[in-house]
């Protein structure tokens, strides 16, 4: 018998803080396999942001720096323009992306930055608690909108994917799901496709992957999941939205 | 050009003196009074191989800055005060990952949105920290054309030596003056950076970070940090003095400021009254011991600000009580006549020798 | 031939892993780990197949799966 799975190198061997269930993990692990298959890892630099995932330079064996809130665009920017031969990518949530840091996202993807930028969206501010971010879906429940999102009061859950397909700084760009295994492995072949954008051609590409957060969406991790298939996915579909700078 | 002097003007100047002193990155945004700097610098950069990019915001240019210089790069971004107001946040994590690099500030009237005339009224922001947290910038602070060229190739190397942000605090008199400069000196001596985020390439991974959950880490880094701003207090304060000597009133003044009661100190010689000047070139460190030696020999002191008063408090505690400290200034962008600095000289000259 | 090694210190129990096995072969343990979980272990090894679902859906990369 030999193995056929095991942790990939570059996925660091500890244990994370991330809550049981959690898909962050699964992310930074198809983050790790990518970084491993291309054989990047002594090139690659990771820009960790600001929510649960900012301790993400304590997962992976990569060269790291740590940005601010929103910010994690623009530092790669800064770092990609200083050493072009590096492969640079950042590793954001919704409320890092898609609130504070939608000026950074729009302009390094409109300049067509040759980056890869993860995008990790599960509703909320998840490190903070679980309040309202721009992704929450109408009507869902969080710490700030205990009545439930109220479209009159916050406007409706903004579709980051969608609208960055736009500009056409962005050579790839999907949207991807963490939930089962058959989105699991979908999701790395996007995943594996941003970083390869990268590496062979130096365009910009993000992928939106839609992670769970059982702890703030009051749910046991395996109800999570469902609740991902059965809400986010209607409103968030999954997709290749621009393939080689093609709109699909 | 080497040896020979050229007229340019001061914002100018600053481009070309980065350029020598080998910045390698600029990142940029437009606000008067700076924007001759950005633009002379979006036609120089890509003509010696190096990088220019406007940001979206003043912002996204402070993070450029940040995300290059931990990739180990020599990097500038100038703004005038309130994008300087913006930068705040990347300035605060520049300085606790302790990256360096160089932030030039055109100071213009405020606050909110103010005016575009000259002004002395970031010395706080500057000096203070400005964002949050235990920090300080260095600022070095210009009084013309040559020292904007002196003064930016000193903070690259300063930012270097000490893993520190730089701050070349200017104002719109002096970006937009024309003088003759001269370059020959400028070198550029880039230490090598075994902490940056180049890629491993068989190292072990470096981590540029500002976070430290655990009280006792943070604590133990703060500390760190404060023992290098005292090692930059012993070694890097700088000023300058005219008539300072036998000075019985000691004006204190910065920049363009400096410039004026000059011209007033030789208007109060001729008149017979002892005045002097102490020219801070370094606003942190603050010539604090010069000031406190010369409180010695002076009956007093007055602080000159294009302000309301912000370093006169810098004054007063260099001082310690011993002597009056006094102030005087304009602010609005309105700058002082000789004239009207030399009848304050005039003014306190009475006063103190009345007592 | 097949089988999984789980990594049992490190497994903040989940259930992720339970709910993928098609051969429906692994459970929570009733003893808790040093973390104070509840790990997820296999009952009836012979009957893995090294599909690798629990592997991959995996959070926190605990599995080794040999086949």
């Amino acid at each position: 018998m030999k193995v056929v799975f095991e942790r990939p190198q570059a996925l660091s061997d500890v244990t994370t803080h991330y809550c049981p269930g959690c898909t962050h993990g699964i992310i930074h692990r198809l983050v790790a396999e990518t970084i491993d298959e291309l054989g990047i890892l002594e090139r690659t630099i990771g820009v960790a942001s600001v929510g649960c995932s900012v301790l993400a330079y304590d997962y992976l064996e990569c060269d790291w720096q740590q940005a601010a809130h929103g910010r994690a665009p623009a530092v790669a920017t800064g770092i990609k323009r200083a050493l072009p031969d590096s492969i640079v990518f950042t590793y954001q949530g919704d409320g890092d992306l898609a609130s504070i840091g939608t000026a950074e996202i729009i302009h390094a993807a409109n300049r067509g930055e040759a980056i890869t930028v993860i995008y990790v969206n599960n509703t909320n501010y998840g490190m903070t608690g679980g309040q309202m971010a721009p992704t929450t879906l109408v009507g869902q429940v969080t710490t700030t909108s205990p009545r439930g999102r109220d479209t009159k009061e916050a406007g409706y859950p903004l579709r980051m994917a969608e609208m960055l397909a736009t500009l056409k700084g962005v050579n790839y760009l999907a949207r991807v799901a963490v939930n089962s295994p058959a989105n699991i492995m979908k999701a790395k072949r996007a995943i594996k496709q941003a970083f390869t954008v990268q590496v062979e051609d130096g365009g910009f590409a993000l992928v939106e992957v839609l992670s769970t957060c059982p702890t703030n969406w009051r749910l046991d991790p395996v109800e999570a999941l469902k609740w991902l298939d059965d809400n986010m996915i209607p409103y968030y579909p999954l997709a290749e939205f621009k393939v080689s700078g093609e709109v699909k | 050009m080497l040896g020979d002097k050229v007229l340019m003007v001061g914002n100018e100047a600053i481009g070309e003196a980065a350029i020598r002193a080998g910045c390698q990155l600029y990142f940029a945004y437009p606000i008067t009074p700076q924007s001759e700097l950005p633009q002379l610098l979006a036609r120089r950069m890509p003509e010696e191989g190096r990088v220019f990019l406007q940001a979206e915001s003043e912002v996204a240019a402070i993070n450029m800055v940040y995300g290059a210089a931990g990739a180990g790069a020599r990097v500038m971004t100038s703004s005038s005060s309130p994008g300087i107001s913006l930068k705040q946040e990347g300035i605060s994590y520049i300085a606790g990952a302790e990256l360096p690099c160089v932030i030039v500030n055109i100071v213009r009237g405020g606050p909110g949105l103010g005016g575009i005339q000259p002004a002395q009224s970031d010395y706080f922001q500057a000096t203070k920290g400005g964002g949050h947290g235990d920090y300080r910038l260095i600022v070095l602070a210009p009084a013309s054309v040559q020292e904007m060229v002196d003064l930016t190739a000193l903070a690259f190397d300063l930012a270097d030596k000490y893993r520190n942000p730089v701050m070349v605090l200017g104002d719109g008199t002096l970006g937009q003056m024309m003088e003759p400069v001269e370059f020959g000196d400028i070198k550029a001596e880039i230490p090598s950076k075994p902490w940056a985020t180049t890629g491993r390439k068989g190292r072990a991974r470096n981590v540029i970070n500002s976070l430290y959950l655990d009280p006792n880490k943070l604590e133990e880094h703060n500390w760190h940090l404060q023992a290098k701003y005292r090692r930059i207090e012993g070694a890097e304060v700088r000023y300058d003095s005219f008539n300072l000597a036998d000075a019985q009133l000691v004006v204190v003044a910065y920049g363009i400021s400096a410039r004026i009661a000059r011209t007033a100190i030789e208007m109060a010689r001729a008149d017979g009254i002892a005045a002097g000047l102490l020219r801070p070139i370094t606003l942190f460190p603050f010539p604090t011991g010069a000031i406190a030696q010369a409180a010695e020999k002076a009956a007093a002191f007055l602080s000159l600000e294009l302000s309301a008063g912000q370093m006169v408090e810098d004054v007063r505690l260099a001082v310690n009580g011993r002597r009056p400290v006094h102030f005087y200034g304009r602010t609005g962008g309105i700058i002082p006549t000789p004239q009207e600095v030399y009848e304050e000289i005039k003014k306190l000259a009475g006063e103190e020798v009345a007592k | 031939m097949a089988k999984v090694e789980f990594n049992e210190e490190r497994c903040k129990g989940c259930g992720l892993c339970t709910v993928v096995c098609p051969e429906d072969i692994i459970a929570l343990a009733a003893r808790i780990n040093k973390m104070g979980y509840h790990p997820a272990q296999v009952k009836e090894m012979d009957k893995c197949t090294g599909c690798t679902l629990c592997a991959r859906i995996c959070p926190d990369c605990v599995i080794k799966v040999y086949r």
